[in-house]
């Protein structure tokens, strides 16, 4: 399989450098052009420095004695009040699949050189990285705005310990059967802020089905099992690591989508404009703008995997 | 490249490739949700050994995933064998690095619910009139208390 691709690449790549002997060597290394290496070489660089940051991530949530649950914190989803966890963000993996599989066609478009399907597939990449982005900008206004979570600090927690809730006046609160609010060890809450002070709580009653928030007001409560039983204490923060880390690293990949698409939008200009067939070479441009946004969809597999799945 | 390919088998791998990531990524997040217990009521997994076995389970789906979007999407697989090895072994020192670090992260976690340990701890009240620090032997008359 390998012998006859060799072959066919090696033929392909004589017209991409017909003015610079194949790298001024006379025959080309492994048999790719130059800027098709170096792009190789440009994206293991750039997976080391998402390794280092989810690296880094991992470390940290072991550092911790509790840890944010992902489908508790990304649970919102545009134009709907319920509490769907996962469901958004699956979209948006979607949404970039769907981008990637639109850029192979245009690589084979190109290979065939024509001009008007790689125009035509290239647009159809383009608008899914958009639509990547306007999610992602949905994600982050959710938490910023909604759930004050910020690079300094992380309104999502998780119980140490099982315990009941109290009301402000003390008394340990009830549901609306009579029976006391309790929770148990490893359960999640998010902190309500107003004016940069904590006001209250949402959390789910796990007695009951269904994805139902439950508001508290005032955040003390009693725990009763644990190095705190019987002691009443306030909820406090999560980790504060979590929401730096979150912002950091999908961050850095949105940035990553964010050039994709203005250097996807460049290429189809010059590829409409008919620069690329001029030269002759299969659309070689395209196809290196293909392997650099295939890497942002190999980023956000691991992207999902560690903020949402693990 | 992919030159043996004709162009319907092109075609043929992009809708394999698009029907491959998409019902991966359905299970993966239908076993999440499954497994921390948001699908059916009072069903959950995820805890304990199930946790490592659910971890395991995401862990190879996503591999998987990358596997599948390195060599056919990028055409890693019809690569010289040079280039596919510059590239992918290099990414074989992570393995160190993630055991590396995940045990220095441990080990932070360790020290610190040891420093809150410490700080709890209830120390035994001094009597004022006996002098504290190092005591130079004989100035006191005793050396031991």
């Amino acid at each position: 399989m390998a012998e006859t691709s060799v072959a066919h690449a090696h033929e392909t790549n004589e017209h991409d450098h017909q003015d610079d002997a194949a790298w001024e060597g006379g025959r080309e290394p492994f048999r790719a052009s130059y800027g098709k290496l170096m792009m190789w070489y440009f994206l293991l660089s750039d997976a080391f420095t998402f390794a280092g940051f989810l690296i880094a991530y991992g470390a940290l949530r072991f550092s911790m004695p509790t840890w944010p649950e992902p489908d508790f914190v990304f649970a919102s989803f545009p134009f709907v009040q319920a509490h769907w966890p996962l469901i958004f963000v699956t979209f948006m993996t979607f949404v970039l699949i769907f981008s990637s599989v639109t850029m192979v066609r245009a690589v084979q478009e190109g290979h065939r050189e024509n001009r008007q399907g790689v125009v035509f597939w290239m647009i159809l990449t383009i608008l899914g990285g958009a639509t990547f982005l306007s999610s992602q900008a949905y994600e982050w206004t959710t938490l910023i705005v909604k759930e004050n979570m910020t690079v300094s600090q992380n309104p999502f927690g998780r119980h140490i310990a099982d315990g009941i809730y109290l009301n402000a006046d003390g008394s340990e609160a009830k549901r609306t059967d009579g029976s006391p609010l309790e929770f148990k060890k490893g359960e999640s809450y998010l902190l309500h802020m107003h004016d940069g002070k904590v006001t209250g709580l949402a959390f789910h009653d796990t007695k009951q089905s269904g994805e139902k928030m439950i508001q508290h007001e005032g955040t003390r409560l009693k725990y009763t099992t644990g190095a705190y039983a019987g002691q009443v204490r306030n909820a406090e923060m999560g980790p504060k690591a979590f929401g730096a880390l979150f912002f950091f690293i999908t961050g850095f990949h949105g940035f990553h989508v964010f050039s994709g698409v203005l250097f996807l939008s460049i290429i189809m200009i010059n590829a409409a404009g008919g620069v690329y067939a001029a030269r002759r070479n299969g659309y070689e441009m395209v196809e290196k703008i293909g392997l650099y946004w295939h890497f942002v969809d190999l980023v956000w597999v691991f992207v999902f995997l560690v903020f949402y799945l693990l | 490249m992919a030159g043996h390919q004709t162009y319907e088998e092109q075609k043929a791998l992009v809708f394999k490739g698009l029907m491959l990531l998409g019902a991966i990524t359905i299970v993966e997040v239908v076993v999440a949700l499954l497994a921390k217990g948001h699908l059916i009521h009072g069903v959950k997994f995820a805890e304990g050994f199930g946790h490592y076995l659910y971890m395991l389970l995401m862990i190879g789906f996503s591999l998987y995933k990358a596997y599948f979007i390195i060599f056919f999407f990028m055409h890693m697989a019809y690569e010289v064998r040079g280039l596919a090895l510059s590239v992918l072994l290099p990414t074989a020192l992570l393995v160190w690095a993630i055991i590396a670090f995940f045990q220095e992260g441990s080990s932070w976690g360790a020290r610190r619910e040891l420093i809150k340990e410490k700080n709890e701890e209830l120390v035994k009240p001094v009597p004022n009139n006996r002098p504290q620090g190092y005591v130079l032997p004989g100035v006191y008359g005793r050396t031991n208390g």
